[in-house]
């Protein structure tokens, strides 16, 4: 069919021009409705030219499981209430992890098709309220609950399965792994709203002065690495994946508005430009063709890019989903970075770092910064949105006047990704 | 009866045949170890039982340590990790199955390519998985 191969465009150029996140981490009295005001409060407070919030026609709010995890469906007209913005229409966006992902693609696509000029999009997981095991089965209910769940797969063990995949393939290792979570957390210690903000470094010496307290054997660690491997302070979840593989349980909310590029100035003279959109689907793992590789995330990238008009070379920056640091590393061959298992050497020459010619999840990645998955994939359009306009602070990227971000979103276990290109005006 | 390709009749035939059924697309070949009414390759409708022979090839794995509820019912855990992971069956397909009969708490021992057979054995009655062990 012709479609298939046809060159997909917006209808007409989409604009981000203001972006709130609440403060990520485990809040016992709040519920997803509080930290989406809070996101929303961060937003407001921090619009370059103010903004009145009669103006918001349309919302789409990403949310993985309020019905599991705090017992509420239908959580969207709540939040519109919540922000006083009834009776404009709010839709629930639902694809797992990439839940707010794809709930920013239907904002972007309903400014693009002419339809409205602004739109808020956002997402918010209350997580915390479960014990860990429930929080386990909530997430495993994103893979197949048919085929996959009662053959005892988890996330952790999907991922664990293709971290085993890779390091069989590739020259990849477990200290491999471990360095993407040493670098993540480097970069989550500079970002005041991460659930994570110490280095690994900052958490062995607290466990060091712990057992001091406590009287108990002292451990000895001579770097970041050697605390790592301690199977003590970092026990296995799903081999080959430990605690510190993984990301954490986290509470949290995120939003930004978009506009028309027409009148983006109205609210900014820093808007950053929606550039290129991607989705695409996949199938479990074991229907997969490759057990190393998302083909959703390839499928993505390459809808993004050409939307956009760049190459892989075009691009300065990236947030993409950490969910596990086998996951980044994945995600950055998907993407072009590297090639098919070159993305562990590059970890290992620092290129992913703040300061590399690639730097990777710069806020401290879902890892650090945390994720409350229905928050996580608009959380990455924050980040770039703040980078690109030169506001990352002490996280701030090396490279001078990134132009290009992109942000990689993964729903379950490469069911859904999405893939946005963000450019800042020239 | 479309809809008799089912993951109900997939987990009874596992339990009371004590054998892996899939099923085939009678138009054009495709295999596929979870029954389903619509082949998802030339998106036909013309299905049929397939029995699979039992014997794969490990491609890959995990051993879980932090377990979800049901399998810590099963006495898995921090002390009792299980290995799970993803089979190539005999005839192509690949399938999420328990691996049976390897020690968990020692990963490294367990060796991806290694022969494996249907375990239907220990079959759980209300929440059956599917599961492999050492040919």
């Amino acid at each position: 069919m012709a479609t298939i191969n046809k060159k997909r465009q917006l209808g007409r150029p989409v604009s981000v021009v203001g972006a709130g996140l609440s403060q990520f981490g485990a809040f016992p009295d709040k519920d997803s409705r509080d930290l989406f005001v809070e996101a929303f409060r961060d937003m407001i407070q921090n619009m370059d030219k103010g903004f009145d919030i009669q103006d918001i026609e349309c919302a789409y709010v990403g949310n993985y499981s309020s019905d599991l995890f705090e017992h509420q469906g239908h959580t969207a007209p709540i939040v519109a209430d919540w922000l006083g913005i009834t009776p404009i229409p709010i839709t629930r966006i639902e694809n797992a992890c990439a839940s707010s992902g794809s709930a920013l693609r239907e904002g972007v696509m309903a400014i693009a098709s002419g339809m409205y000029d602004v739109v808020l999009v956002g997402g918010m997981e209350k997580m915390t309220n479960l014990p860990t095991d429930g929080v386990t089965d909530v997430l495993a209910s994103a893979a197949d609950g048919l085929y996959e769940v009662p053959a005892g797969l988890t996330f952790p063990g999907i991922f664990g399965a293709i971290a085993k995949a890779h390091m069989d393939r590739y020259e990849t290792n477990l200290d491999h792994l471990l360095k993407v979570a040493i670098k993540n957390h480097a970069n989550g210690a500079l970002n005041p709203k991460a659930q994570f903000q110490q280095t690994v470094n900052t958490m062995a010496e607290r466990r060091i002065a712990r057992a001091q307290e406590r009287g108990q054997d002292v451990p000895e660690y001579n770097s970041e690495l050697d605390f790592l491997n301690d199977e003590r302070a970092n026990p296995w979840i799903a081999w080959p994946l430990r605690l510190y593989d993984c990301a954490p349980i986290t509470d949290g909310a995120s939003c930004v508005l978009l506009v028309s590029e027409d009148i983006a100035h109205n609210f900014t003279d820093k808007p950053i430009n929606i550039a290129g959109i991607g989705q695409a689907t996949g199938k479990p793992l074991h229907d997969s063709d490759e057990l190393t590789s998302l083909s959703a995330a390839k499928a993505a990238s390459q809808q993004a890019y050409e939307m956009a008009g760049i190459t892989v070379s075009n691009v300065d920056l990236a947030e993409v989903h950490d969910c596990f640091t086998i996951a980044e590393i994945v995600a950055t061959e998907d993407l072009g970075f590297f090639a098919p298992g070159e993305g562990p050497r590059a970890v290992d020459e620092g290129r992913t770092a703040l300061d590399g010619d690639h730097p990777i999840n710069t806020s401290g990645g879902l890892k650090a910064k945390g994720h409350p998955v229905g928050a996580s994939g608009v959380g990455q359009v924050i980040e770039i949105y703040h980078q690109l306009r030169g506001e990352g602070g002490e996280r701030q990227v090396k490279k001078e006047n990134p132009t290009v971000g992109v942000t990689h979103n993964v729903g379950g276990t490469g069911g859904t990704c999405v893939v946005n290109v963000l450019r800042r005006e020239s | 009866m479309d809809n008799e390709f089912t993951s109900t009749a997939f987990y009874t035939k596992l339990k009371e045949d004590r054998q892996l059924v899939g099923v085939k697309c009678k138009d054009c070949g495709h295999l596929s170890p979870e029954p389903r009414p619509m082949c998802p390759q030339c998106h036909g409708f013309n299905m049929e039982w397939h029995q699979f022979s039992g014997k794969a090839k490990l491609s890959t794995f995990t051993c879980i340590s932090i377990v979800p509820v049901t399998m810590a019912a099963k006495g898995y855990g921090r002390n009792n990790p299980y290995c799970t992971g993803i089979v190539t069956l005999e005839e192509g397909p690949q399938i999420s199955a328990m691996i049976n009969g390897v020690d968990g708490t020692n990963p490294q021992g367990i060796e991806t390519g290694m022969d494996l057979v249907l375990d239907p054995d220990h079959l759980d009655e209300v929440t059956p998985s599917l599961a492999f062990k050492p040919a």
